[in-house]
């Protein structure tokens, strides 16, 4: 067997959310699956016995070249604040900012990996007047550049590779890194923000179960209720970039499942929406988003033709917490 | 007389940095930093308030659920909503199984492992506890990761995902639940149950764990129950006199956890001087001499509270504020909430020998034996076809709290909403009142206090005992500065 892939797992502004649902990860579990794609953990704050000590001596042994990285993760974004000193996170024990930690290593690992939306984006943290000064490792927001520049390239040739999500599936990441270790993640497997395609190529939407609700323009109207979400909760499944209804979370769940909208966290800027992120704005009654690749004109014909279509049944269950009207015996229905 | 630096802690939620002053190998002073600060206050000020629900979760991926009950109580409050029975239920499951799912993560992956550290090689156990317990390659791992991801269905059920649900809403739960699912559910719950038993609890029925009443009764246990995880834990902290390091202020608050009606499952209340008092949040008081925070005149009770960073301030060495209530530093955790509510052991281990590592690690196994057959029932109380959610709209002006109990303890939200917008925001997390600075009298938090006096060797290289402690409040970083 080749030898194994050397990982190094760094936080900084971020919740711990993307290392808590890595931690998820079911057949096989999150050991079994690093030791299958031959990956070893070098380090990873919450689950290595090494600490203080131990652990600053394995970054200074990195930095001196006398151990390889082969794969760096951050989770979190990288706290420039205030005012550009990095201060905001000095990385404990070591008096110096995460940040040139990060910048540093960064440039020393063949390939750079951001997890979750903070560590790609910004993300959450980020969020309204930016306090931390928060930005992504390769981009701020939807601009491209951010602590590394928008040319940067890691020594294995690549840009950061953004596994964007608030928290990221764990899937999305094992998969991420059972490919970089096949030697089968390039340029092509990344999308337009460097995500990887494995689940962006995927709306939200596809899976959705409320599928027919969506159809008929059958909508919610307050949380628990049945219906689609997307014309009056604040639903972006239907622009969302992910396989989220299609591969399940914790057994068999999604954020539509659980009864509440879709918040587009796989995107870059979700977290500051110009309006309530449970409200759908609209514009003259209509909804300010659309579908992803669909023209207005013929999204506004469908939905008003779909609206005078509805089935009693939908417009009834739509604005119910249970099935009020079960659907009638084939072939004999009204 | 020397000072040494501690940090990265790792195996703890966050970044953590302690600075000890070290005389004759004993730790003479401690200072603890939270070296890492996002702005979460700043961040949700001018938003809708029902915003809170998405940002305030994501200030942490390990008590998501506990941050979106505390917003989600303190929108109810400002909405005069009360959820129907269903809601409550559902609501008090998700976080019943967040704050478990942390106490077996706390006790397997963050905890444990250090006994299987170097310094620990001359002991008769280190052998055994190595091979079961050493952090990524012991047995129990593979156990725990798949037993703890199949309990998370519950919450994937319930509340779509883990971490990060918006499920939990002021009225109620967005996801009604269907017949058969109950089944499911009384089926994921059941499942957890027999590992426990099996794995943890060395084949006992967790009522039987539950009951057990003495420090006497404990000790028994632990020589009939070798073989389990919390009897080789009960053996280890016999042979290192657990229960003599980390002892803090013993002034010890909760919240109440688990609300049934009218009243807590685990009642709220504070304990001094050995005695239960009645909790009065009003008497809570942020001090930010220590802090690199703005200061006002004086101390401020949350709801009047700003946060504000200042990078250069004289005398300040943490993010992190100084919570106080009337004056005092607390302790909270599972050993507050079971010494408050009265567990008959915890009162015991308390009255023998206060607030130590041993008996906050007690306190946490023990919720374990002591929720899971209580969410049993909550399960089986569920009713599909009744509603989980009702509604109101929000007012344009309001002042309210959500105070409810995270795995680690204590965790409050204050919110003042002017104009349909929120105003000021305030959070008060648990590890905030167990990790915080001195105060404007110079007294020490409690972890701060829990370090004094601990015998650490002449150098300082015996370090491993500062983790003990550190480790036995089961820190959460990135809460206790958001």
């Amino acid at each position: 067997m080749a030898e194994p892939l050397t990982l190094l797992w760094l936080q900084s502004g971020g919740c711990g959310g993307c290392s808590l649902s890595l931690l998820n990860a079911e057949d096989p579990h999150l050991y079994d699956t690093l030791a299958l794609s031959n990956i070893e953990l070098l380090w990873h704050p919450s689950l290595s016995e090494a600490g203080a000590g131990d652990f600053i001596a394995l970054l200074e042994a990195i930095t001196g070249g006398r151990q390889r990285l082969d794969i760096l993760c951050l989770e979190g974004s990288v706290m420039r604040g205030p005012g550009g000193s990095g201060r905001f996170h000095m990385l404990a024990g070591t008096g110096r900012p995460m940040m040139e930690w990060i910048r540093e290593l960064a440039g020393l690992a063949r390939y750079t990996v951001a997890i979750g939306s903070c560590a790609a984006f910004g993300g959450i943290t980020a969020a309204g007047v930016n306090p931390g000064e928060a930005v992504g490792l390769q981009f701020d927001g939807a601009r491209r550049g951010g602590l590394l520049a928008e040319d940067w390239r890691s020594p294995g040739g690549m840009t950061v590779i953004n596994v964007a999500g608030c928290p990221v599936h764990p899937g999305w990441v094992t998969d991420t890194l059972g490919q970089l270790a096949l030697g089968e993640l390039d340029d092509q497997e990344l999308d337009e923000f460097n995500r990887p395609r494995s689940y962006t190529d995927h709306l939200v939407h596809h899976g959705c179960p409320r599928n027919e609700y969506y159809e008929y323009k059958a909508s919610a109207e307050k949380a628990g209720d049945q219906g689609c979400m997307m014309e009056n909760l604040g639903c972006l499944g239907t622009q969302a970039r992910a396989d989220c209804n299609i591969r399940s979370w914790n057994g068999g769940g999604s954020c539509i499942k659980g009864g509440y909208a879709c918040v587009n966290c796989t995107a870059p800027e979700f977290d500051t929406p110009a309006h309530a992120f449970l409200e759908t704005p609209k514009v003259a009654g209509i909804p300010v988003g659309l579908p992803c690749d669909m023209p207005k004109a013929w999204f506004v014909a469908l939905a008003s033709l779909a609206k005078a279509a509805t089935p009693e049944r939908l417009r009834r269950n739509a604005v119910s917490e249970h099935s009020e009207v079960p659907p009638s015996s084939g072939g004999k229905g009204t | 007389m020397s000072r040494r630096i501690y940090g990265p802690f790792n195996r703890v939620e966050g970044d953590l940095e302690v600075q000890v002053e070290i005389d004759q190998g004993i730790i003479t002073s401690a200072w603890v930093n939270s070296p890492l600060y996002r702005g979460f206050e700043q961040i949700l000020h001018g938003r809708d308030p029902r915003d809170a629900l998405v940002y305030t979760p994501r200030i942490c991926g390990i008590c998501s659920v506990s941050q979106s009950m505390a917003a989600a109580r303190a929108l109810a409050a400002a909405m005069g909503l009360e959820a129907p029975e269903n809601g409550r239920l559902a609501s008090n499951l998700v976080l019943a199984c967040e704050n478990l799912a942390d106490h077996l993560t706390h006790f397997y992956l963050f905890f444990m492992p250090d006994f299987a550290h170097r310094s620990y090689a001359g002991r008769p156990w280190h052998a055994a506890i190595s091979a079961r317990f050493r952090a990524q390659e012991g047995k129990a791992a593979g156990e725990v990761l798949p037993a703890r991801a199949a309990f998370m269905h519950l919450t994937g059920i319930l509340a779509g995902k883990w971490p990060h649900t918006l499920s939990i809403q002021p009225g109620g739960s967005s996801r009604p639940v269907e017949p058969r699912e109950k089944i499911r559910l009384l089926q994921i719950a059941g499942r957890f149950r027999h590992f426990l038993e099996r794995t943890l609890f060395g084949g006992d029925a967790l009522e039987d764990v539950a009951a057990i009443d003495t420090l006497q009764a404990l000790e028994t246990w632990a020589e009939n129950h070798a073989g389990s995880d919390f009897g080789r834990f009960l053996l280890v902290a016999r042979d290192l006199n657990l229960h003599r390091i980390g002892r803090a202020c013993d002034h010890f608050l909760s919240y109440g956890a688990y609300q049934e009606g009218e009243r807590h499952h685990f009642a709220p209340g504070i304990w001094m001087a050995g005695k239960r008092h009645p909790l009065e949040p009003g008497a809570i008081r942020e001090d930010v001499t220590h802090s690199w925070m703005q200061a006002r005149n004086g101390p401020s009770h949350p709801l009047e509270g700003i946060t504000l960073p200042v990078a250069d301030k004289p005398g300040a060495y943490s993010w992190c504020k100084a919570p106080r209530l009337d004056g005092h530093p607390m302790e909270t955790g599972a050993l507050a909430r079971q010494l408050i509510d009265g567990h008959p052991l915890i009162r015991g281990l308390v009255a023998e020998s206060g607030g130590n590592v041993r008996n906050r690690v007690v306190a946490r196994v023990l919720e374990l034996a002591l929720l899971v057959p209580v969410m049993e029932n909550w399960i089986r109380t569920l009713r599909p076809r009744e509603p989980f959610c009702v509604h109101a709209s929000l007012p344009d002006e309001a002042e309210s709290a959500g105070l409810v109990e995270a795995a680690r303890g204590a965790l409050g939200h204050w919110m003042r909403i002017r104009n349909g917008r929120i105003l000021n925001y305030q959070i008060v997390a648990p590890t905030t009142w167990n990790f915080s600075p001195r105060d404007a009298d110079g007294v020490p938090g409690p972890l701060e206090q829990a370090l004094r006096g601990l015998a650490v060797g002449n150098n300082g290289h015996d370090a491993i005992a500062i983790q003990h402690v550190v480790r036995s409040f089961d820190p959460c970083m990135v809460c206790t500065v958001h």
